[in-house]
């Protein structure tokens, strides 16, 4: 844990693990667009909110997964800081914007994150651990509906941090398989792969929040 | 050529530092860099000041003694090229160009454009070698069959001349372009395969040790590089460093 690659191989291994994720996340999400009154999506996501082996397998290991992502994007970045104690007078550089400033993205994902978290995980949380209600498997439609339907700010705020979102995939997937050592991360193929990835993934995401923002 | 230069001026590495401005007028356009900054130093000394302190040795963009982030890019505006085979036709007269030294912890300022880069040599010592029997029984290196593809990709590696403009062009002032250019060169030689493990893995300690930053895949390395090291070595680099700490 000591050796700075180790630490970007980590890095990339969990930003890897959290892609993956964010896939199943989008498809399941998706499902709320089929015109079947919901009942798509209830059943998947009664599914996974109920089955033990998400709820106390994968759910922990997701949780880690995030956590242990940002807390080591923080100390490479507090890192590397110290490395250039000194900034340039007259700044020149030929890096994208996206590749520099994958801290404020992050940052910025940190954040969005605290919002999903208090939207519809601690609800999630309360209603089956600590109220212990009864389950009510055709309530996630509602919820959903609910919480984006005619609201402008929240359905704002998902879509800006959806694009942050993708700009840090675009560029972190790329760099994770380089840091892993298994391709340049300028590779054709693994640029286009980039490209579709981080685009489709923000794009999807858009387009649930503001179908939910506008149909009733 | 009239020029207005802002040049970095430190007296020590304890002291704070600043910009200070001059004039140089009459400039040619075919002169070096250093040709330019040798006149305005002749200029200084005819005026009693105090020359400005600024790396060279070969003029001929081998040593990799010449540094100076120009305009904000390290080796200047021409791609490849270092600062001493940078000319001054690729500036008009009338401009005014920003002088400053390599920054990075790792590189502390010795004396106004001078930093000290004796971190990359505590990296080579590491391990940027290879052991060869010298005791009079000497093998020719060129009797050791190398297949062309893999001595075309050492060689690549090798050009590397060890400047640091990888480490002050990367915000994080990383120094992996560097360190995976010299464990790329003798990965793929036979000759550095004996030493391949502990190679790689004595150079990166070194790395981390000397307090360089991590590689963050910017690419601002490679763009500025005088001698066009790509960024698969950081790709080989990362490699080299899994299988010898997992194999």
């Amino acid at each position: 844990m000591q050796s700075s690659i180790v630490k970007k191989v980590l890095m990339a291994l969990s930003g890897i693990f959290l892609m993956f994720f964010l896939l199943q996340h989008l498809a399941i999400n998706l499902t709320s667009l089929i015109p079947d009154d919901g009942k798509t999506f209830n059943a998947i996501s009664h599914f996974m909110g109920y089955n033990p082996i998400v709820q106390f397998i994968l759910q922990p290991i997701l949780i880690f997964g995030v956590c242990f992502h940002f807390i080591m994007g923080l100390i490479l970045e507090y890192q590397n800081r110290k490395a250039r104690n000194k900034k340039y007078i007259y700044h020149n550089t030929n890096s994208s914007w996206i590749s520099k400033n994958m801290i404020i993205t992050g940052l910025v994902i940190l954040a969005f994150l605290a919002l999903h978290f208090y939207d519809f995980w601690i609800p999630e949380m309360e209603y089956k651990y600590i109220n212990y209600e009864d389950s009510d498997p055709t309530k996630y439609f509602h919820e959903l509906k609910e919480k984006f339907n005619g609201e402008t700010y929240r359905t704002a705020i998902y879509c800006v941090s959806f694009i942050l979102l993708g700009m840090h995939l675009n560029h972190g997937l790329s760099s994770s398989f380089q840091s892993v050592g298994v391709t340049p991360s300028r590779d054709r193929l693994l640029r286009k792969v980039a490209n579709i990835y981080s685009f489709g993934i923000s794009l999807g995401f858009i387009a649930i929040a503001v179908f939910h923002y506008f149909i009733h | 050529m009239d020029l207005l230069l802002k040049i970095w001026r430190q007296k020590n590495s304890t002291e704070k530092g600043g910009v200070q401005n001059y004039r140089i007028k009459n400039i040619e356009p075919d002169m070096s860099f250093l040709e330019m900054l040798d006149v305005l130093n002749q200029q200084l000394i005819n005026e009693g000041d105090d020359p400005i302190a600024f790396d060279h040795d070969c003029r001929e963009g081998i040593c990799g003694s010449c540094s100076l982030v120009i305009n904000g890019a390290p080796h200047g505006p021409d791609k490849g090229t270092t600062t001493c085979q940078l000319h001054m036709r690729k500036f008009k007269s009338g401009d005014t160009i920003y002088i400053e030294p390599f920054r990075s912890s790792s590189f502390p300022v010795i004396k106004d454009l001078v930093v000290d880069r004796s971190a990359f040599d505590r990296i080579q010592q590491a391990g940027g070698y290879v052991s060869i029997n010298t005791s009079g029984n000497t093998v020719d290196a060129n009797a050791t069959p190398i297949p062309k593809p893999d001595a075309d990709e050492a060689f690549k590696s090798a050009a590397c001349i060890g400047c640091g403009a990888c480490v002050a062009a990367c915000k994080n002032s990383s120094a992996m372009l560097f360190v995976g250019a010299k464990v790329s060169q003798y990965a793929h030689l036979p000759q550095g395969k004996v030493e391949r493990k502990e190679r790689v893995i004595n150079m990166v300690e070194q790395m981390d040790k000397e307090g360089f930053g991590s590689c963050t895949n910017t690419g601002a390395c490679e763009a500025h590089c005088p001698k066009d090291i790509s960024l698969d070595n950081i790709m080989r680099l990362n490699q080299e460093y899994l299988k010898s700490k997992i194999l």
